[in-house]
């Protein structure tokens, strides 16, 4: 029988070490992997990479702070990875680590993320998107490292300009699911859903904390969000009530 | 400086805004102003679309209705209607970049008399190239209408419609309509249309915190609220 269950976070982690690039879904407050992160803190690997979605750091706020104050952090990949206000911005230890070049943030349109992931978990390894024409973004990767700033190359399609965006493959992704099945079937609740598919797509090895684990057929063939192809490891962790906040 | 005129509240400028969505729409609405337009279509046949991954998104949460797994693109819980449907961030993109939105409303730092506008970074605030664009390029990119909801100066006084942007733009040659606290503008081959002003105040007045030349519109009325 296929059981690729584990009876701690710790066990599901366990295969990532110093300079993992791991995919972290989440939007803001909701469905970001909390525990497996709370783990990943725990364990102390650093040098990791964070490719994120829509700011999922800024949801899980006390995570965030405790990977910048152990130094685990070298680079966050996201759309929206700082504080709206500018006060609270300058006194984040997040911020202040990006200000200072010690952190490396990468900065993309949330629509060219979720392709980038989509691709990457989907064998294609670059595609076209006028999203950021007339920006910035269809000159140059954004990033406060300078040295990273690669050229963007465009391409005309019918007379209207186009950005070539390449995959984004990830080391590992964390996934947060209502329910998941032995087999790895997972499925998500509501809004909490967002970057969740996609990166446990793009992740080589893909670790989901779920709310309900269960066994195969307990979760309805109908029902299943992302099949167990694309899932490693999965383990229960207990549903948490959290402030639905950002600020 | 000072702001000069005061106008519309907020709330006033994303009902005006509010009247550009006909029956049927399929709208997103961005940070700021735009998110109060949502308080202002209760009860019409539009279709609030949240980029998280929702369609028919319902009224602002609270009490027992408030679920952490439900909430809107500015991280607040959000009620579900029926006809509601959820799916991941690459199918909300798709239906976005695709084009299948009608109307987006944002709001922003900066409009010019193109249509371009800058919302996504406050050079001001020191970081260099790096800022949060969220999904605001890609409504852009997807947006069959574009309309912009702000006020007309910022606190200061200091212009918003200018001639060139002084931050960084989001799109270029996007932006169809521009509703603020002191009037509603198009913008048109021949540059900025003022359409409506606020009530009291006259076309000068308008122009002496707007920056590019308007031309004024031959059907020039108030507000209509």
């Amino acid at each position: 029988m296929i059981d690729k269950s584990v009876s701690t976070t710790e066990e599901a982690i366990a295969e990532i070490q110093d300079g993992a690039v791991i995919a972290i879904p989440g939007f803001f407050a909701a469905g970001v992997p909390r525990i497996l992160l709370q783990a990943l803190i725990k364990k102390g690997v650093k040098d990791l990479t964070l490719a994120c979605g829509c700011g999922p750091l800024l949801g899980a706020s006390e995570e965030l702070k405790q990977l910048v104050l152990n130094k685990q952090i070298k680079k966050v990949i996201d759309s929206y990875g700082l504080y709206r206000s500018a006060t609270k911005g300058a006194a984040d230890p997040f911020e202040q680590a990006v200000r200072a070049g010690e952190i490396e943030l990468e900065v993309y349109p949330m629509g060219t993320l979720a392709e980038k992931y989509r691709a990457g978990g989907a064998g294609i390894p670059a595609f076209y998107t006028s999203t950021g024409v007339g920006s910035v973004v269809e000159e140059i990767v954004i990033t406060n490292i300078h040295e990273n700033r690669a050229k963007k190359e465009t391409r005309m399609f019918d007379g209207k300009k186009y950005i070539l965006e390449h995959a984004l493959k990830t080391d590992f992704a964390f996934v947060h699911a209502y329910m998941g099945d032995k087999e790895g079937n997972l499925r998500y609740r509501r809004t909490a859903r967002n970057f969740n598919h996609v990166m446990a797509t793009a992740g080589k090895v893909t670790i989901a904390e779920v709310e309900n684990l269960v066994d195969p057929g307990e979760l309805d063939s109908e029902d299943v969000h992302t099949p167990g192809v694309y899932v490693q490891r999965i383990v229960q962790v207990p549903r948490v009530t959290y402030a639905i906040t950002i600020d | 400086m000072v702001k000069q005129f005061e106008g519309l509240p907020r709330e006033m400028i994303a009902m005006r805004a509010s009247k550009e969505i006909k029956d049927g729409d399929y709208v997103n609405l961005g940070i700021g102003i735009p998110t109060l337009i949502s308080n202002w279509i209760e009860g019409r046949d539009i279709i609030l679309q949240s980029e998280i991954g929702m369609t028919k998104t319902g009224p602002l949460a609270s009490g027992d209705y408030v679920d952490q797994d439900l909430i809107n693109a500015s991280c607040q819980p959000v009620m579900q209607m029926p006809g509601t449907a959820y799916f991941d961030i690459f199918q909300s993109f798709s239906m976005i970049r695709g084009g299948y939105m009608d109307i987006i409303a944002m709001g922003a730092l900066q409009v010019n008399d193109r249509g371009d506008y800058a919302g996504w970074s406050n050079p001001a605030r020191g970081l260099d190239l790096v800022g949060n664009i969220g999904g605001s390029m890609d409504l852009c990119a997807g947006a069959n209408k574009l309309i912009i909801c702000m006020e007309h100066t910022t606190p200061n006084g200091d212009l918003k419609i200018v001639k060139k942007l002084t931050y960084p733009a989001t799109t270029k040659g996007k932006v169809n309509m521009i509703f603020t606290d002191l009037a509603v503008l198009e913008v048109t081959p021949k540059g900025l249309l003022l359409k409506e002003l606020f009530p009291g105040m006259t076309p000068d007045d308008v122009q002496s915190v707007t920056g590019p030349k308007l031309i004024i519109a031959e059907d020039l009325k108030e507000i209509q609220l």
